[in-house]
């Protein structure tokens, strides 16, 4: 249960991270928060010959709010979205989100950035920023691109992510301040990668639903986006919405899996009954407002 | 393998070690610092005995190297209790709410409670039960570590009504 042998490199900009990883040729780690990664460590289901610590490049920390759009460092650790105000108030699905994320001591050093570039297919981060229609900004010696967050994700612990790139910041667009969110998850513990959850956001102009965006997370393997659903409650009227239809629209872009944990079925029929009552729920929220 | 050199000041005090890259904070603590209360289980972050203090908040020691704490202000369950032997009012409760049986993921429970306690903070009762689900506990003695935190953060709350 100790890592094997590796060196550690500590690097302080991003140009200099960049370029420790084009050297590397593949054989580089990136540890932001550590969270996930240590485990994988002291197991030695990961061995990397370097491993490159981001956590000393102040470029990739911190919450800062630009025309359009929220950047997120991919340092911020979790703990700090918890206690951020301009969060609280323009992405509050996103503070929703982490709190279900690992554990109080493990949100002390976990990382938005680290959740997100890992993939779990059962972690809240990836299928929120899918959800929010996040832009994933990514650098490496050979320059930098935006990846959508619903083209970023392959398959379980796979993303588009070369081995000499970095995430360098999550983008959220921003949503109307009167957006309505929802979240639900269903796990065994508090802290537990989740069976079954669903997040999202729902902007309304005058009655009708002007804007979804709703991902799932451990139903398949990857964040899903549920497109149909999306598609689906555009231009309606809250009072029109049959939330039971929806969530059978949702669940047909899923492909849930069977593990030790549930059966695809299970998955299916608890994810199915989550969907409905959340939606069911936010959209009375939505008339009242 | 690199290694390097690193001071970190423990419960006040320096201590300063070389390293492999790969050690955790906790071994380093344990076997160049002689902080046997930092007590190492899963060592995959799920069990919480190894959590530690660092620069005020709760974290668990086998999930970050000592290489990663270098220039860190560090507190184990030994920098807790006054020098005279005074408990530390979170071991006084724990003690007091029977909130231990064999001891082993105690250290880890008291520094979660002593972070989140600190100072002025005010958790409330939500946050510090919260918390505790970061912890696994084999005795299965919950009832009296959930006491204990409820204890503390009723505790919390009278101080608040004090100052104010």
């Amino acid at each position: 249960m100790k890592p094997a042998p590796f060196d550690y490199v500590a690097p302080t900009t991003i140009a200099e991270a960049c370029a420790i990883l084009d050297e590397a040729g593949g054989g580089a780690t990136v540890i932001a928060g550590g969270q996930t990664l240590m485990p994988l460590l002291n197991l030695r289901m990961s061995q990397p010959f370097i491993l490159v610590d981001i956590n000393k490049i102040p470029e990739l920390q911190g919450i800062t709010k630009e025309t359009g759009f929220t950047r997120v460092g991919p340092v911020t650790r979790q703990c700090d979205v918890l206690t951020n105000a301009d969060l609280a108030r323009d992405l509050p699905v996103l503070v929703q989100a982490v709190r279900h994320v690992g554990h109080h001591q493990t949100r002390n050093r976990g990382t938005v950035g680290g959740s997100i570039a890992l993939g779990e297919p059962a972690a809240e981060l990836p299928a929120t920023s899918v959800a929010l229609g996040a832009m994933i900004e990514v650098s490496s010696v050979r320059g930098t691109r935006q990846v959508a967050a619903h083209d970023f994700y392959l398959g379980p612990y796979m993303t588009m992510l070369e081995p000499d790139e970095l995430v360098t910041a999550i983008r959220f667009p921003d949503w109307p301040a009167n957006h309505i969110t929802l979240f639900r998850e269903v796990a065994q513990r508090p802290g537990d990668f989740a069976l079954v959850g669903v997040v999202g956001a729902l902007a309304i102009e005058g009655g009708a639903i002007a804007r979804a965006g709703i991902a799932w997370f451990g139903m398949g393997p990857t964040p899903i986006k549920a497109r149909q659903a999306e598609a689906a409650l555009i231009g309606q009227s809250l009072d029109s919405i049959d939330p039971a239809a929806i969530a059978a629209l949702a669940l047909a872009d899923t492909a849930p899996f069977d593990d030790h944990h549930a059966t695809a079925e299970y998955r299916r029929t608890v994810g199915k009954r989550i969907f409905a009552s959340t939606l069911g729920a936010i959209l009375t929220l939505g008339e009242a407002a | 393998m690199s290694e390097h050199q690193i001071s970190v000041t423990v419960n006040g005090r320096p201590l300063h070690g070389q390293v492999e890259s790969r050690v955790s904070l906790g071994d380093f603590l344990r076997i160049d610092g002689g902080y046997t209360g930092v007590h190492l289980g899963c060592e995959h972050g799920v069990c919480g005995a190894c959590t530690v203090i660092v620069d005020g908040k709760a974290v668990r020691s086998c999930l970050m190297l000592a290489v990663q704490a270098d220039g860190s202000d560090v507190t184990t369950a030994e920098g807790l209790a006054e020098p005279d032997g005074t408990l530390h009012p979170v071991q006084q409760t724990m003690r007091e709410e029977h909130a231990l049986q064999c001891g082993f993921c105690t250290p880890g429970v008291v520094m979660t409670l002593a972070a989140l306690t600190a100072g002025d903070a005010r958790p409330t009762e939500e946050a510090l039960i919260g918390a505790l689900s970061g912890h696994i506990c084999r005795c299965t003695g919950y009832q009296g570590i959930r006491r204990a935190a409820k204890r503390l953060a009723a505790d919390a709350g009278a101080r608040a009504g004090e100052v104010a």
